[in-house]
Order: structure tokens, then C-alpha cells, then sequence
């Protein structure tokens, strides 16, 4: 026989408003966990307040001389003034309509190529578009016929940063693809030297490739074949990065089911058609998260242009506080060069989570 | 016709297309290689460079900062070599252990039900991790620089820490006779105490009775050595650093270079073990953790048992790739004049003999070597952590 017992109801939940349950239930549920906390509270008071006063509140923006700028703050006044050399180089200032045409260029492609989505001739218009727009843009950075010629070791700053780290993966992606394919194959002695090569450059940092590229990569070539130092450096980092391309695309090869290629044979198409129609636009689908991974560490490694004689952002540094009139202020150079690797490196990888998430086709726990 | 035809088979086949194939491409290669080495002799010719190691034991004729082996600028150029190679596996050894230790720590607390701490973390890792190393290398570097006191308005701990422009002077050890002792206890307390481990887990695996050697394991390791040492009569000085005209004298001491360099890449290294880490952690599906209780583990059980093994399987391999990268990427105190491999040798050797071609193959053959080493090792790690199945 069952027997019931008058139960007393329970409580009401304690009228705490929205922000104090919150903060109970996600700062303060424990001792431990208080105690964590207050002390990144504490930490966090530590280091903000300085930074801020620093950068922000005890900071000169005015344009003044370094003296009047004081010690307490930054001095952003000295970037203010060498903003175009960070940006530029020495690019001369009455043309720098000119990398601003190639910035302008990429950006209405990028855009037309998204319009035509639909269009009958999509493909062919977007090769066409990539096949063009190096041409372009090497013709307004370096000139030519009716334009006034810019050697390459006038261009600097942020344009060249930009610019190898471009020509490096666009140049460094065929070769990725075949080795990443050498590798795959059945050929042994193709196999054999795309292992050999990508392995040999994975093993070695990217130091010694430039070093190699600038100082051997000259004796391999004729006498009086004068190659432009940029040149060499843009050679080196291919090399660099073409390996590191070829093991992103091999892990997409990978994944690629074997039924794919045999029905690419038995549908007979020829060894070229197979990968170009079937296996390299489904492995490469997969690999573009990763492939924009290793654009940001190219970006990155840009930076070591400094390293052989370049003047890539970074090097601005040094070269805009050897100038006597603002000697000592290296600290906000470095400080204002952080910011613009930051957020341009901060809204790649963004871009590449959100590319991950819409490729992603893998269930969530 | 059929002359055509067979030709025709012949082409398509398969077998014999891609023998050819790779027969051009061999074939192009060493014609390439064979057309550079000719023009690589001639331009060695025609300036005049020396070929061969020879310059090897030739006398290096500079000085070097930073050295743990006897150097002079009298030693030879090969002294330089191994000087520049001891200092780049120190620093990367030092960034490895703090690297594990930060990217750990962050990684944890990135993973934490503490909202603060869990932001904080992330926070760190978006930070540092989309700052180019050089560009923190040379950042640190340059903070130190600028803030660091002169020597003569250094600043004290304990007096006998001083921390100036120059440096970090801490007292140096210096063990005397009988110190032996002590190390042969250490070593001694650890064989002791794997032996009782393996015992107690075979009493385990039989009785099912569990028995905590956390007793043993501290009174053998920790104090039987710190015991040892007290009845030797502590067989241990400290040379003390001391201000000695314009610089300090005795003790060891570190230089700026060496802790900036070894600052940055620990943690620039961190946010990528940390990453490591909570995405190994993320891995594990939450049907596992669901099951471990299910079976009635307690929740450190859980994680002890099921969780963790199969979280380090996945986090292992990117970190071990990043001890590598870590290696690798300390060749940048080039930058900043830590005397490291690349910094020494590839730098200052390479300028005055002018020997690139040996000097360059030299370099790079030593860090193929390293991280070979360390694939070898990530191999054995991955087959040691592979789950076996019955």
C-alpha cells in the first residue's frame, strides 16, 4: 500500500538578479575557483593600468619633436611622421598611386569573381583574372613602358611584406600540388626526391634557406648574372614554402577515398584529367583551412627579411630610429609594427576558423 | 600499321610510361645539378674562394659572449661551431621546459569553468600567437634594453641576485668533494623507488589491493638525497657575484640576450602547446567521460584514467612538431646577437672566411639532424601511445 506524505514546496530560487547569478555561477563557484579569480583580477590590474597609461593616457599624439614627447608615454607623433616609410618603403611619395592601384585591383576582382557566380563563363573569367593580375600589378609596382621604373630595393614596409608573402604562396602552390602528388605516387624514384625535398626543407629553419638563397643561389648561375636581391629572397621563400604547401595538400590527397580514383578510371579519363576533374578539386576543398594556415606562418615569416638586408615593416624599425631626430623610440615602433601584424594576422585565422566551419561536415559533441 | 599500333601499346602502357617519365625527370635533374656544380667551380674560381673544411682549424681571431665550453678567441674556427651548437641546444632546451610548463598551465585554464580565467587564456593565446616571433624576439630584447639599470645601480635580492643592463648574476654552485655521494643517492632513490612501484602494481594486478607509494617514492627521491647531503657535511659552496669596478665578478650570470630570446620563444611556443592541449582534451568525446562515471570512477578517476590517455594521444604529435619549430626558430638570435649556431658560425664565420657553400650545408645538416631526432622520437611516442588492441 503506498503511502503519501505531504511534502512542504520547495523554495523559491533566490530573486538574484541576472548579473549576480551569473557572476556566482561563473566567477565565484568555489573556494578555489574565488580564489582564481581575484587573483587574475589582480594580475589584470598589474599589467592594464601600465600598458593603458602607456600607450593610450600618458601617450602624444601631437605632431612634436621627440624632446617634447617626454618619457612618460608613447610617442606616436614618430609614427604619425614615418607612417609612409612603415607602409611604403621608399617608394617615392608622388607615386604611390601605384601600389595603391594593385590593393584596389585585387579587392574589385575578388569582388567581381564573388559576383559571377552564376555566370556561364565563371571559370574561364576567374583564370583569366588570375592570370592577368600579376602581370598588372608587376607592371604598376615596378613600371615599364610609360611608367617611370621603381627598383626593387626601393619598395619596403608593409607593401613588401604584403607582396612577398603573396608572390610566395601564389608561386608555391603549383610546386606544392606536383610534389605533393610526387609524393603520393606509385613511382618510386619520384617518390623518392619529392620526400627527400620536403623533408630537407621541413628539417632546416627558414634562416638558413634566405642565407642559402642569397648567398649560394648566385654562384649556381653564370658569371655576371646580376639577380636582384628581392629575387633571391622571393626564390627562397618559395622553396621554403612549397614544401610546407605540399604536405598541406598531401593530407587532403589522403583523405580522399580510393573509389574516387577508380571510378575516374573506370570512367577513363587519362592520368591528367583524373587529378585535375576529380581528385585535386575535392582534396583541395578539404585542405583550404590548412593552406591559409600556412599563408599566416608565411606572413609571419616574412619578418626575417630583415635577417638578409630587406626592408620589410620590421626593419623600419630599425631604420626610422637611427634617425637622429628620433633616437630611443624603437619601443613604440615595435609596439605600432605588433599592432598591424595583429589584426592583420587576427582576421586571417578568423577568416580560416570561419572557412573550417563552413567545410566542416563532422558531427559536434 | 601494325607497326604504329604496337608503338601506340607500347606508349600506353603504364609500366613503361612511367619508367620513361621518371627516367626524364632524373635525367633533367642531374643535368641541372651538373650545369650549376660547372658554374659553382667557375665563380669559385674566378673569385678566388677557398674550397674544402680546411678553414675549419684555422683560428677564429673573435670573441664570443656566451660560452660554456673553454673558447678564446685563439680556438679554431670548429670550437666556434661546437660553441654556437651547445648554445643553440641550450636555449632550446630551457624554451621546452617553459614552453610545457606555460602551454600546460594556459592550456588547462583555457579549458576552465572559470569564466575570467578561461578569457584570460584565450585572450593570451590570441595574443601572442598572431605576433611574429622575430617580432617578439626583438621586442623583449629591446624592452630589457631599455629598462634594465646600469651595472652600478643594479638591483638586489638577497644580495647575492643582481639584475642590471648586463644581465642576470646569480651565485654559482660549485660542488666539492663527496657531492658525488649525493648524486649517486638521487639515482640510488629513483631505481629504489621504480622497483616498489612495480611490486605494488603486481600485489595490484593479483590481490586488487591498492597500496599509495606517494610516501615512498618522496622519502627516496627527495629525502634521502637531502639527507646524504647533510651528513657529507654540506659538500657545496656558492660563489657569490660581486661588484668588481665597472662589472661583476664570480657567480653565473645570463645574459639579456639569452633571457629575451629564451622568453619569447616560450611563449610564443605556449600558445601552440596550449592549443594542442585543449583541442587533445576537446577530442575525447563526452560519451567517455559519460561512461567513466557511468561504470562509477569517481570524476579524478575519470580524468586519470580515461580522459587524459586519450586527450595526450592526440596532443603529443603538435607538440613534440612544436618542440621542433621551437628549435628551429631559435636560429633567429641572429637578431639580437645571442651567440647561437646560425649567429657565430653561419654569421660572423661565414663573413670572415667566406666559405658559404660548406658553412651553410654544415648548418643545415645540423638541424636536419635535430629534427630528425625528434621525428625519431615522435615515431616511438606514437607507437608507444597507439591504443592496443587485443
Amino acid at each position: 500500500m503506498a503511502v503519501f506524505k505531504q511534502q512542504t514546496p520547495k523554495k523559491a530560487p533566490n530573486p538574484e538578479t541576472k548579473i549576480v547569478s551569473w557572476l556566482r555561477e561563473n566567477l565565484f563557484p568555489n573556494a578555489t575557483n574565488s580564489a582564481l579569480t581575484l587573483l587574475a583580477l589582480y594580475v589584470i590590474y598589474l599589467i592594464v593600468p601600465v600598458v593603458a597609461n602607456w600607450m593610450l593616457f600618458d601617450a602624444t599624439f601631437a605632431p612634436v619633436s621627440n624632446e617634447q614627447c617626454g618619457i612618460k608615454g608613447a610617442c606616436w607623433s614618430y609614427i604619425f611622421e614615418k607612417l609612409d616609410l612603415f607602409i611604403y618603403g621608399f617608394y617615392p611619395p608622388e607615386i604611390y598611386w601605384r601600389p595603391q592601384w594593385v590593393l584596389i585591383l585585387a579587392l574589385s576582382f575578388v569582388w567581381i569573381a564573388k559576383l559571377l557566380k552564376q555566370h556561364k563563363y565563371k571559370t574561364k573569367i576567374t583564370i583569366t583574372l588570375i592570370i592577368i593580375y600579376p602581370i598588372i600589378s608587376f607592371f604598376l609596382l615596378y613600371g615599364g613602358p610609360g611608367l617611370e621604373i621603381v627598383e626593387t630595393y626601393k619598395w619596403g614596409g608593409l607593401m613588401l611584406t604584403i607582396i612577398v608573402a603573396t608572390v610566395g604562396v601564389i608561386a608555391s602552390f603549383p610546386i606544392g600540388v606536383l610534389l605533393a602528388l610526387g609524393r603520393q605516387s606509385k613511382m618510386p624514384i619520384i617518390r623518392f626526391l619529392s620526400i627527400i625535398y620536403i623533408e630537407f626543407i621541413r628539417g632546416v629553419p627558414l634562416i638558413t634557406i634566405l642565407f642559402m638563397a642569397s648567398v649560394i643561389l648566385p654562384l649556381f648561375f653564370k658569371e655576371g648574372m646580376d639577380m636582384d636581391k628581392l629575387l633571391r629572397a622571393l626564390i627562397g621563400i618559395t622553396m621554403f614554402q612549397s614544401a610546407y604547401i605540399a604536405e598541406v595538400i598531401r593530407g587532403g590527397l589522403q583523405a580522399i577515398p580510393r573509389g574516387q580514383y577508380e571510378a575516374a578510371d573506370a570512367m577513363g579519363l587519362n592520368f591528367i584529367q583524373k587529378i585535375v576533374l576529380i581528385i585535386l578539386p575535392q582534396a583541395l576543398k578539404i585542405s583550404i583551412p590548412n593552406i591559409v594556415g600556412s599563408f599566416i606562418a608565411l606572413f609571419k615569416d616574412t619578418t626575417l627579411l630583415l635577417i638578409i638586408g630587406l626592408f620589410d615593416i620590421l626593419s623600419m624599425v630599425h631604420l626610422t630610429t637611427s634617425d637622429e631626430k628620433w633616437l630611443g623610440r624603437s619601443t613604440e615602433g615595435y609596439v605600432f609594427v605588433m599592432v598591424v601584424m595583429w589584426i592583420i594576422l587576427y582576421s586571417i585565422s578568423h577568416y580560416s576558423k570561419v572557412l573550417e566551419l563552413r567545410y566542416s561536415t563532422e558531427h559536434k559533441n | 600499321m601494325k607497326k604504329i599500333k604496337l608503338l601506340l601499346s607500347f606508349i600506353y602502357n603504364n609500366k613503361i610510361r612511367s619508367f620513361l617519365f621518371q627516367i626524364i625527370t632524373l635525367v633533367v635533374i642531374v643535368y641541372f645539378f651538373y650545369s650549376a656544380s660547372g658554374n659553382v667551380v667557375n665563380n669559385i674560381e674566378s673569385r678566388g674562394m677557398q674550397t674544402g673544411f680546411g678553414f675549419l682549424g684555422a683560428e677564429s681571431g673573435f670573441n664570443i659572449s656566451e660560452f660554456l665550453i673553454d673558447y678564446s678567441s685563439t680556438s679554431s674556427n670548429l670550437m666556434v661551431f661546437y660553441v654556437g651548437l651547445i648554445n643553440t641546444i641550450v636555449v632550446s632546451v630551457v624554451g621546452i621546459i617553459f614552453a610545457s610548463i606555460i602551454g600546460f598551465v594556459v592550456g588547462i585554464a583555457r579549458l576552465s569553468n572559470n569564466w575570467l580565467i578561461a578569457k584570460l587564456a584565450g585572450g593570451y593565446i590570441e595574443l601572442f600567437r598572431n605576433i611574429p616571433i622575430l617580432l617578439q624576439i626583438l621586442f623583449w630584447y629591446n624592452l630589457a634594453i631599455v629598462s634594465l639599470p646600469s651595472t652600478k645601480q643594479s638591483f638586489e635580492l638577497f644580495n647575492s641576485i643582481f639584475i642590471n643592463l648586463r644581465g642576470i648574476y646569480l651565485p654559482k654552485p660549485i660542488a666539492t668533494e663527496g657531492f658525488v655521494w649525493v648524486f649517486v643517492a638521487l639515482i640510488a632513490g629513483i631505481v629504489l623507488r621504480t622497483l616498489i612501484k612495480c611490486h605494488f602494481k603486481k600485489m595490484h594486478n593479483k590481490t586488487g589491493v591498492k597500496t599509495n607509494t606517494l610516501t615512498y617514492s618522496l622519502l627516496l627521491i627527495i629525502v634521502l638525497p637531502i639527507a646524504v647531503y647533510f651528513t657529507l657535511g654540506s659538500p657545496m659552496v656558492f660563489d657569490y657575484p660581486a661588484l668588481k669596478g665597472f662589472n661583476f665578478r664570480g657567480g653565473m650570470s645570463l645574459s639579456p640576450e639569452f633571457l629575451s630570446l629564451a622568453f619569447a620563444l616560450s611563449i610564443y611556443s605556449a600558445t601552440y602547446i596550449a592549443e594542442a592541449i585543449r583541442s587533445g582534451v576537446e577530442s575525447v568525446s563526452n560519451g567517455q567521460k559519460e561512461a567513466a562515471l557511468a561504470i562509477g570512477l569517481t570524476q579524478r578517476q575519470s580524468l586519470k584514467l580515461v580522459v587524459l590517455p586519450q586527450a595526450l594521444k592526440v596532443a603529443i604529435p603538435p607538440i613534440i612538431n612544436q618542440y621542433l619549430n621551437l628549435t628551429k626558430n631559435s636560429s633567429l638570435a641572429s637578431a639580437i646577437g645571442y651567440s647561437d649556431l646560425v649567429s657565430v658560425f653561419t654569421g660572423t664565420v661565414l663573413t670572415q672566411v667566406g666559405q658559404a657553400l660548406e658553412i651553410i650545408f654544415m648548418t643545415m645538416m645540423v638541424y636536419l639532424t635535430i629534427s630528425l631526432l625528434i621525428s625519431l622520437v615522435l615515431n616511438i611516442v606514437n607507437y608507444k601511445m597507439s591504443i592496443k588492441e587485443r
